[in-house]
């Protein structure tokens, strides 16, 4: 079963001809050689006229056939004429098939060809529609939400409580989690340097102000950026990719109102639920170093009441709410948006998860001085 | 002008397929000739489709064998199967093109894993290819960019990448307009004659059956057996099974 076919190859000189005698089996595994080699013959010699003869050819696969093309066009680009001579009728005619004015050259990307500056203006462009979407798009999920908590009759809540199941309570394990080691870290990290002046029970002010006003809504929104954006973005790209939502859209209804909304008012119910017990994780974490470092339960609990007041805690929580909202939004505009091909979903993804977390990071700075400049 | 019928490519002895705890076929054998078109047709969700997945060894069956020019495809090592998936070349209904490559990219891909041949040999192998399936002008497209007649002829392009002698086919036909049709029917029967390639057409398309099979198998998934093999023609007059029959003439049950 693994025999390699054998192809022979012989030139010679007839006058200003050059015969080249080709015999044997040309498949995919004896064509490989004869082709370099005759080649290279072919590109060193001189004559006029290039003569195969084919007689000895038992059988000529599809590869074979190339070959043959091969030399024409290769005494085309040498300008020379060629005769193929004792080639069987079938062989022939496939040969004759082909045609050379359908060649096409080889390894040229349009894209490629452009120089730094055109590549830079068109992503610049491309950055630019993209960023005006994002707006459009979040100006309009507003308005929809707005108007549908308006009329809550309309809204699906069945669907908004399975969403929310699957985006805030399976997610609780891996918010506890980052949460009670996020704690623990920082305050263990924190109370080293605070040993020197035996300050370390002020640990429990720094973690606990640095959990409410902006570690626990941040963290959470990014660990929900990368569960649920990401769940959303594919769920809508695959919906996309098999035409569903066209599907929605030709049967009346909106596919915002239908899909986008349910899953806006998911992420913005369970944003501050998460974002609560991930702060309570993390509280948890800090008491467990505060107590290894023989500070009783209660003065810890005194600190944390007193570092934090409600200003802090429902800031915290407001800044969860837009994010959870920011983040469903922006996941499902992307798998909205999802293109063709095998690679659009996974791309829509990840659009949705870094584009989630930038906007969260930014959004989270815009609140920093929106807070300061309220006083909260 | 046809091969000899006396010297069977593919043998299929005693294969029985269950899926999901459902039994699909039951205990079939046949056989296909080197270098005629088979068919293998039946009604919706007679196992087809399976039994064309089962051939080309992507699914292992419960029970039985199948030969491919002698060597059972069902048993064989990881390392014999692929070997034997060398020699063979399948289409998808869908074309299952790579879509993150173009036309030609696609058909130049098998010829870069398995030969020798230098890039400008392979990208003139893979030209005459998309040359055979009338695709040569869109080379450069991305199979996203094509109507779904042509990703399928693109598709026969490169399951014949590697000159394979036989070509499985599954549901050619379905999604193309008459001409379209016509044209890859011809394109099949063409390739079989000019290089002997032997084709198994999973196909219910009555128009292609009867231009380009020699030989069919009609499975019926009501007793999951073979109901029918021969000509088309021939079943189509002379079967004594009378839904044969009224398959063959697109009649409907009109009691």
């Amino acid at each position: 079963m693994e025999d390699i076919k054998q192809a022979n190859h012989k030139t010679f000189y007839e006058g200003e001809n050059l015969l080249l005698e080709i015999s044997g089996i040309l498949d995919v595994t004896s064509t490989p050689k004869i082709w370099k080699e005759t080649s290279k013959i072919i590109q060193e010699s001189k004559f006029k006229k290039l003569v195969i003869q084919a007689n000895g050819i038992h059988d000529c696969e599809g590869v074979g056939i190339a070959l043959l093309f091969h030399y024409k066009k290769m005494a085309r680009i040498l300008d020379v004429e060629i005769e193929i001579q004792g080639l069987e009728k079938k062989f022939e005619d496939l040969l004759n098939f082909f045609t050379h004015e359908n060649e096409v050259k080889a390894f040229v990307n349009f894209q490629d060809s452009w120089n730094t500056p055109e590549k830079i203006g068109y992503h610049t462009v491309q950055l630019w529609e993209e960023i005006k979407f994002i707006i459009n798009f979040i100006g309009e999920c507003s308005v929809l939400l707005f108007s549908s908590l308006k009329h809550p009759s309309k809204i699906k809540w069945l669907e908004v409580v399975k969403l929310a199941e699957n985006a805030g309570v399976n997610a609780l394990p891996i918010i506890v989690l980052i949460g009670f080691l996020l704690g623990l870290i920082m305050s263990f990290q924190s109370a080293i340097p605070m040993q020197r002046f035996g300050a370390e029970i002020f640990v429990a002010n720094l973690v606990s102000m640095s959990l409410f006003r902006e570690l626990g809504p941040l963290m959470t929104a990014v660990i929900i950026a990368g569960r649920t954006a990401s769940s959303f973005a594919a769920e809508l790209g695959t919906m996309k990719v098999s035409e569903e939502i066209d599907a929605i859209t030709t049967m009346g209804l909106s596919p915002l109102q239908f899909l986008v909304i349910p899953r806006l008012i998911a992420g913005i119910i369970i944003s501050p639920m998460l974002t609560i017990f991930f702060n309570l994780a993390g509280l948890i974490g800090s008491a467990v170093v505060m107590m290894s470092f023989q500070y009783p339960f209660i003065t810890f609990v005194n600190q944390v009441l007193s570092a934090v007041k409600n200003p802090d805690m429902f800031g915290g929580l407001f800044k969860a709410t837009v994010f959870g909202g920011v983040i469903s939004a922006i996941g499902c505009f992307h798998g909205l948006n999802t293109s063709t091909g095998a690679s659009s979903v996974g791309e829509s993804t990840t659009k949705s998860v870094v584009n989630g977390i930038i906007s969260i990071a930014v959004l989270d700075g815009v609140f920093s001085v929106l807070f300061y400049y309220l006083g909260v | 002008m046809k091969a000899d019928s006396n010297k069977p490519i593919i043998e299929v002895k005693n294969f029985t397929a269950v899926m999901g705890g459902e039994m699909i076929i039951d205990n079939i054998s046949f056989e296909v000739n080197a270098g005629e078109i088979f068919v293998i047709l039946g009604g919706s969700g007679c196992g087809k489709s399976t039994l064309l997945k089962h051939m080309i060894g992507l699914i292992e069956p419960s029970a039985g064998d199948i030969e491919i020019e002698g060597e059972n495809i069902a048993t064989a090592s990881e390392e014999i199967k692929k070997k034997i998936q060398n020699r063979i070349g399948v289409m998808y209904q869908q074309g299952a093109l790579f879509g993150s490559m173009s036309l030609i990219e696609n058909v130049s891909l098998p010829l870069k894993e398995f030969t020798t041949f230098s890039p400008e040999a392979i990208h003139l192998i893979a030209n005459m290819k998309l040359q055979m399936v009338g695709l040569d002008k869109y080379a450069r497209h991305m199979p996203s960019e094509i109507s779904g007649g042509m990703k399928k002829r693109a598709a026969i392009a490169r399951a014949m990448a590697l000159d394979p002698k036989i070509l499985f086919l599954d549901e050619p036909s379905a999604g193309l307009d008459p001409i379209t049709s016509a044209e890859l029917d011809h394109l099949i029967k063409r390739l079989s004659r000019n290089f002997n390639i032997t084709f198994v057409v999973v196909t219910h398309e009555l128009e292609s059956i009867y231009s380009i099979a020699d030989r069919v198998i009609m499975l019926d998934k009501r007793v999951k057996k073979i109901v029918a093999t021969g000509k088309p023609s021939y079943l189509r007059d002379n079967s004594d099974n009378p839904w044969v029959r009224q398959f063959f003439r697109r009649e409907i049950n009109t009691i």
